[in-house]
């Protein structure tokens, strides 16, 4: 296979280059060792920063957030909910930070408005009592899955390839150059060499670990990050504890849910990572003192993800809080660094607020060694809303079902009402990819598995109707079953108290006592 | 205790209207003890329909049990907590024996093989061991065995329950399975179990669905269904499809809540009404109030209000989590009426593992009260806390019935257990404290 730019790992930040590579022109290939949004982009917040939170720890991201978050909001409406945003601080919380808060803003081109404390409370009426101080800011919320799946669905329509499932395994290096890239495909098991001019190196926390099959060093600092999912909204806005990052301090609207988090723990390798229960546990006690519903509301699930944050090489504290590592990207071209890789380009670090700038930055580099002129175009060409992205929004999917109703038409997932015709369209949509449409995908691609029953129901459901529908075969459908539960299950385990475990109960009653697929 | 003030006396409360609570209510009306039974019956409705006893052992092994009572001889050395570890073998199968004895005589039977598990499909296409199954599905396992060619038929809106998907999963193992899909007789749209299930309890939806299934069987020598051949006349459903088709039929278990859960809820309701118990069905136990002289005072309540009824004795079969027996905060397990000592793992870390699937079950799963050999709940230094409280079935700890696919063995022979010494307990006369 033969492509001028190969991209490794298929995040925002790799499905926004490809975008911005395939709208200049260049013909690209994304290989993704799982899916759409594996790592870090699929186990954040979904926040769309205001930059407010980084103006003390970061101030030259807090105004590159900001202007980011302006031209997202007209380039991308459909993926992003203008929530607007406020930070507040409770009794006991640094009244100084709060104090220069909005001066810091101001210096950082991010509007603010200070906001009374009852306002406040009127506005957001979940709050605490206790507040000392309150602002309002431009934050909202954005779906990542969208943003990913319309990215590359758009770069699709102009020529480039995904392929999904494909682990680069190493590399040809002659003369320093990358003349192959060795690529398995994980379902198959066969391997593909890839021929590219310029490879691209946007595995985000493996971006390290890719560069090194090439020889090269990156230091990276692993940080994981959990989150929780509430089974209702709480709040309208994005609400943001008004002091210097720490755990449990912002609650973001996920449509009919809200999401809260996070925590920062170092961890040696960006594989199997869990949201741990002591973590879990101080992300409820913290953001409970900001909403004190947070302490007794329902909990659907926990997720995570790893920051991937390179290793400031400047020589800065090494036991520092990770939040204090800059949340700016990494640009590295290996051709300039000690081993002299003429066509590597790693990509990394960054924000998903930031992600569209740090694809247009990474193109510049690319087109200067292809010797193309083109512009990027992405900051005035709107990101088209496509049929691959829709059913990842909660409320679409029942709103569309009972628009149509049509009886025949069976819901798989009754807890987010995903019906056989929507399942249908994903898994045509996949095909289109030169997927497989197997549980997980589908999963990623709608709610299904998100609501409360959390897979007990509709994952045996659609295994069935991918049987009916000729999608899987032989015993194919007991591992499909065990993979999706297991991944559901990873976010469910931590938080399995009341009547959570009682719904886990009965999950494992169904599907270990009586279809034992433990055997 | 004020009598005035309650509305109800027996000698015997049974809190619970699970598969235990269902059996200690019917060998408490075999030994005629006035019993008042409560619970909010709809924990049957998720049973599968399989009476398991033992049939995985070790579980951590994944080792599946062909002769039960020899599993449990080797459970009972292996895992001396185990609840079966407290009983004898042959009291155990006495115990299964009179629950299929009942059922049989209430036009439900259930066959088994005594020394032998049986191997039954599910809808996800694998196979699980259990003791004894539902006359509907009793000649499944030997057309398997006997590699019959098999027409499996299934319902276009009956979702959750595909042929093709238990065909192709079982190819290695029964390749005369063959599937086909079918309207259900006089429907469209989405089916639901029950509605099914009563639907072909009329005669006219029977001959109905031999007319789509004859011109499809071919050289099939039986004929497989979800389970949805009736509720409470299964007996004459099964007959009446039989003689229609000219084969024989069987029914594989569908996702749960199962019409196979209704049936043993019917049945049970039915027959012990009839056998003397004083039902509170659909209540919730709200309050418990003990005397140091005479027992207890329940509160029972529904929407329409509550009753008091005062008990000589009581026998907790309450059930987990699901069925609401115990209650998890992110502290810790409790017993939700009584407030019992619950054995747990220290911590909620230790609760689960991070896999679902870890072999060595959830710790959480074994979380529950421990009992004498009466079966009495006891304190952390293994005594009795009253001579008046008996407890039986998944709620008791150091078992994993999911895992080890024991659920109405273990439910059935604790409630004989602990029937029994309540029993001697009310007969004795003793006052509730040691």
């Amino acid at each position: 296979m033969q492509t001028q730019v190969l991209i490794i790992g298929a995040g925002v930040t790799g499905t926004g280059l490809a975008r911005d590579l395939a709208l200049r022109g260049v013909s690209c290939v994304v290989v993704e060792k799982r899916d759409i949004n594996a790592g870090a982009s699929g186990g954040n917040h979904g926040l769309l920063h205001s930059g407010a939170r980084y103006i003390v720890s970061d101030p030259a991201a807090a105004r590159e957030c900001h202007r980011e978050n302006r031209l997202l909001k007209s380039m991308a409406p459909h993926c992003i909910e203008q929530t607007g945003g406020i930070f507040v601080a409770v009794t006991g919380d640094d009244e100084k930070y709060a104090a220069d808060f909005p001066e810091r803003c101001r210096q950082c081109e991010i509007p603010v408005r200070t906001l009374d404390t009852d306002e406040v409370r009127q506005m957001e009426p979940a709050l605490a009592s206790e507040l000392i101080a309150a602002f309002e800011v431009d934050d909202a919320a954005i779906d990542p899955f969208k943003l990913s799946l319309d990215n590359i669905a758009h770069a699709r329509q102009q020529g480039c390839r995904l392929l999904r499932y494909s682990r680069v395994t190493g590399f040809d290096i002659t003369n320093s150059r990358i003349r192959h890239t060795k690529v398995l495909d994980e379902l198959t098991g066969q391997t593909r060499h890839i021929e590219a001019e310029v490879v691209v190196n946007a595995a985000g926390a493996w971006a390290g670990i890719i560069a090194e099959l090439a020889g090269a060093q990156i230091r990276m600092h692993y940080s994981k990050g959990s989150l929780l999912v509430t089974q209702s909204r709480i709040a309208r806005r994005v609400v943001n504890r008004l002091r210097m990052p720490t755990d449990g301090d912002i609650l973001v609207p996920g449509g009919t849910v809200s999401i809260l988090g996070t925590s920062s723990c170092r961890v040696d390798s960006p594989d199997k990572i869990y949201p741990e229960i002591p973590e879990i546990d101080a992300i409820i006690d913290e953001g409970s003192a900001m909403i004190p519903e947070l302490a007794t509301t329902r909990y659907i699930r926990a997720y995570c993800g790893v920051r991937p944050l390179p290793a400031d090489n400047r020589g800065k504290d090494e036991n520092a809080d990770d939040r204090c590592v800059s949340r700016g990207y990494e640009l590295i071209e290996h051709a300039r660094q000690p081993e002299k890789i003429e066509n590597l380009i790693t990509i990394t670090g960054g924000k998903l607020t930031t992600y569209r700038l740090m694809a247009e930055k990474t193109a510049d580099r690319v087109c200067r060694r292809l010797g193309i002129q083109e512009p990027c175009r992405t900051r005035s060409e709107p990101l088209p809303d496509t049929v691959d992205a829709r059913w990842t929004e909660p409320g679409l999917a029942p709103d569309t079902w009972l628009r149509k109703s049509n009886s025949d038409d069976v819901l798989l997932c009754e807890c987010e009402m995903v019906p056989e015709s929507i399942v249908t369209e994903i898994v045509e949509g996949i095909r289109g990819q030169d997927g497989r449409p197997d549980l997980k995908a589908i999963g990623l691609r709608s709610r299904i598995g998100k609501g409360p029953c959390q897979g007990t129901f509709c994952s045996q459901r659609l295994a069935a109707f991918l049987y009916d529908q000729g999608h899987l075969e032989n015993r194919e459908g007991i591992d499909e079953l065990r993979a999706f539960l297991r991944e559901r299950w990873r976010g469910q385990q931590p938080l399995l108290w009341n009547r959570s475990l009682a719904r886990a109960e009965l999950l494992e009653a169904m599907h270990c006592g009586l279809f034992s697929i433990e055997l | 205790m004020n009598n005035r003030e309650v509305d109800i006396t027996c000698d015997l409360m049974i809190i619970g209207t699970g598969m235990a609570g269902m059996a200690a209510a019917l060998f408490a009306a075999e030994r005629n003890i006035k019993t008042v039974q409560a619970g909010q019956a709809g924990q049957l409705g998720f049973a599968s329909g399989l009476i398991d006893v033992l049939g995985v052992h070790p579980a951590s092994g994944a080792q599946i049990v062909d002769n039960p009572w020899q599993g449990i001889s080797r459970l009972r050395r292996e895992q001396p907590d185990h609840p079966y570890a407290r009983m004898e073998i042959p009291e155990i199968q006495t115990a299964v024996q009179a629950v299929l004895t009942f059922l049989e005589k209430s036009g439900y039977p259930h066959i088994s093989h005594v020394e032998k598990n049986m191997h039954m499909i599910t809808p996800a296409g694998t196979i699980k061991p259990t003791y004894a199954l539902p006359h509907t599905m009793a000649k499944g396992p030997a057309a398997r065995a006997e590699q019959k060619p098999c027409l499996l038929v299934d319902f276009k809106g009956f979702k959750g329950f595909s042929g093709r998907q238990i065909t192709e999963s079982l190819a290695d193992s029964w390749p005369g399975l063959r599937p086909v899909r079918i309207g259900f007789p006089g429907t469209s749209g989405e089916l639901y179990t029950e509605r099914m299930a009563r639907a072909l309890e009329a005669p006219a939806n029977r001959r109905k669905l031999v007319d789509a299934v004859l011109p499809l069987l071919g050289d099939a020598q039986i004929v497989a269904f979800p389970a949805v051949l009736g509720i409470s006349r299964t007996l004459e459903v099964t007959d009446d499809l039989e003689a229609g088709l000219g084969v024989p039929v069987f029914e594989i278990p569908t996702m749960l809540p199962a019409a196979t859960g209704l049936r043993l809820r019917e049945k049970f309701e039915h027959q012990l009404r009839a056998m003397g118990i004083q039902p509170f069905f659909q209540h919730a136990v709200s309050d418990v109030a003990a005397s140091a002289d005479r027992g207890w005072i329940f509160t029972v309540e529904n929407q329409a209000g509550c009753r008091r009824i005062a008990a000589r004795a009581a026998i907790l079969c309450s059930g987990r989590f699901f069925g609401q027996g115990l209650h998890a905060d992110r502290g810790g397990i409790r017993e939700t009426i009584f407030d019992l000592p619950v054995v747990q793992p220290t911590g909620r870390a230790a609760w689960h593992h991070k896999d679902l699937l870890h072999p060595e079950g959830h710790p959480v799963n074994q979380a529950g009260l421990a009992v004498d050999d009466s079966f009495r709940p006891v304190d952390n230094q293994g005594r009795a806390i009253r001579n008046d409280l008996f407890t039986a079935g998944s709620i008791l700890a150091h078992q994993d019935w999911m895992r080890q696919k024991c659920g109405s063995g273990l439910a059935i022979a604790t409630a004989y257990r602990a029937v029994n010494a309540c029993r001697d307990f009310l007969a004795l006369g003793q006052t509730p404290y040691l």
